[in-house]
């Protein structure tokens, strides 16, 4: 009998996934499906890039069912919830689509609602997210229009997509500001809910200069609570207030809404409990999740779901044959970060390390970890069109592995502390 | 007497298990806090559930949606940076970002 396996979210995860197991499985096996609500795949690394005309939108997407290898059937649907009791997906408008395997590959969705006034007067004017299209577009606008004055980006809560997005557009805002010849009567800061920009020990040794030579201001532990859109003030829970002209956010973030009608799928938040090195879904055994679905200590981060999505063809046919679950899945991410002016950091980490100074070997020779070069830009430039040709078809990137190598890696910095 | 326990460089356990009740008033005490409360313990106690069964420290809205302690009582109670503070007092890693 031929297995139905059916994909919710045909963006990275979903549609590495997809065409690794159209690769794994005859279709005499397996029927592979894909839903998604429409027919737009963007790249998100692209969006830091739009707000300062260094990319245009229609740069950073292409067709969904573009990106599928032939015998991959791609359904646009909106999923009302799925009836874990009788393995089936329920679209809205009645469509039914029952499966052996379900994998849960629906990203995170932005919810600026649920902060006081976020939305209110201002929204689009003065108070913007480059987390999509629409707003990464508006601020971009607005960008042209700023004649000086305080530039504010705040970060709602953890987790968010990307969570060294943030820190990129102060670096590259204080870049692009001062080419304008503005950067003298402008201000940036960085209101976060971490106690610092860099909040793990080494990266803080290495990197807390960049602050300093960009002028970023540091809002540290600040929890919005309340958006004045038209004062131009953000207000924490705590009576703390933050003064801006232009308010660049990234709101709280949840799971995909259908998880929260799945009774048992998701958390509160309505991510996907998941198995950190296995990726099934706790709920039940034919159910697995990858990228920013799920609840997992990892970034939510494309490079994440890559690797996850190197790993979970494997144990999806591992599970199809009744055997044992691959426990491979590490945390491991590996993400260039742009500082401005044609540099870029790189960053290769897991669950139990974290980034270190050192050299990560690549297919354009070794890029140095932690520290600023020319070459880690580029890298960063031209991985828009690894994305397309080589990751979205899911083939194994040579040298960048799933698993975090170790080699190159200046390990022996990581500090345990002390007792008490 | 206190059993001498393995911290970071910023006094957070490195290891949850060796955690105890005592230490945590002690760490309390070590920042500002003189007692811990019953709703002190609420949201310690939710955040280390939390933590060992997701291996995720939870966040503030987490905090908020969950614990039964609303956020501005959050502040209240753990001044500054409840996120933070509750995870050190409980004994779990602090909330971090990626660098």
């Amino acid at each position: 009998m031929r297995k139905q396996i059916v994909i919710l979210g045909g963006g990275t995860g979903g549609t590495i996934t997809a065409n690794r197991l159209r690769k794994r499985f005859t279709a005499d096996e397996a029927d592979i499906h894909v839903i998604d609500r429409d027919d737009r795949h963007v790249y998100q690394p692209g969006l830091l890039f739009v707000p300062f005309g260094l990319a245009s939108v229609d740069e950073i997407v292409r067709p969904r069912s573009r990106q599928f290898h032939s015998g991959i059937r791609f359904h646009k649907g909106d999923v009302e919830s799925v009836d874990l009791e009788s393995d089936r997906v329920r679209l809205f408008g009645g469509g039914i689509l029952p499966y052996d395997v379900l994998v849960v590959a629906s990203g995170a969705r932005l919810l600026p609602e649920e902060t006081e006034g976020m939305l209110g007067p201002g929204w689009g004017e003065r108070v913007f997210t480059f987390y999509d299209t629409d707003g990464a577009d508006g601020l971009r606008q607005a960008l042209e229009r700023f004649d000086g004055g305080r530039l504010v980006v705040d970060i709602a809560d953890m987790p968010i997509k990307c969570p060294v997005a943030p820190i990129e557009f102060v670096f590259l805002a204080d870049w692009f500001l001062r080419e304008r010849g503005i950067r003298e009567r402008s201000e940036i800061v960085l209101a976060t809910p971490l106690d610092g920009c860099f909040t793990k020990p080494i990266a803080s040794k290495h990197l807390t200069y960049l602050l300093d030579e960009k002028q970023i201001e540091l809002e540290t532990e600040f929890s919005a609570g309340e958006v004045d859109g038209v004062g131009g003030v953000l207000t924490s829970y705590d009576g703390r207030t933050v003064d801006f002209d232009l308010l660049v956010t990234v709101p709280l973030h949840g799971g995909a809404a259908f998880v929260g009608r799945s009774e048992g799928l998701g958390d509160a938040l309505d991510f996907v409990q998941t198995d950190p090195h296995t990726l099934q879904a706790a709920v039940k055994p034919n159910v697995f999740a990858l990228g920013d679905a799920t609840d997992l200590p990892s970034s939510k981060a494309g490079s994440v779901t890559h690797f996850e999505g190197e790993l979970l063809d494997r144990n999806i046919e591992r599970f199809l044959r009744g055997q044992e679950l691959e426990h491979r899945f590490d945390g491991h991410a590996n993400c260039f970060v742009e500082t401005g002016f044609k540099k870029a950091l790189l960053i290769d980490f897991n669950y139990d390390t974290e980034p270190v100074t050192g050299r990560f070997p690549t297919a354009l020779g070794p890029m140095p970890l932690l520290r600023e070069s020319r070459l880690n830009h580029l890298g960063k430039l031209l991985f828009q069109w690894i994305y397309w040709h080589a990751l979205l078809p899911g083939r194994d990137l040579p040298l960048v592995g799933p698993e975090m190598p170790t080699a190159g890696k200046h390990l022996e910095q990581v500090a345990l502390g002390g007792s008490r | 007497m206190m059993l001498t326990v393995a911290v970071d460089q910023e006094g957070f356990l490195l290891d949850h298990t060796e955690w105890t009740r005592e230490l945590a008033e002690e760490i309390a005490r070590e920042n500002g806090i003189e007692t811990l409360t019953p709703r002190h313990w609420q949201v310690v106690e939710f955040m280390r559930d939390r933590f060992i069964t997701t291996g995720n420290a939870p966040t503030i809205r987490a905090l908020g949606k969950e614990s039964g302690v609303p956020v501005k009582e959050l502040y209240q109670l753990f001044p500054k940076g409840p996120a933070k503070l509750a995870a050190k007092i409980g004994g779990i890693p602090k909330p971090r970002g990626c660098i």
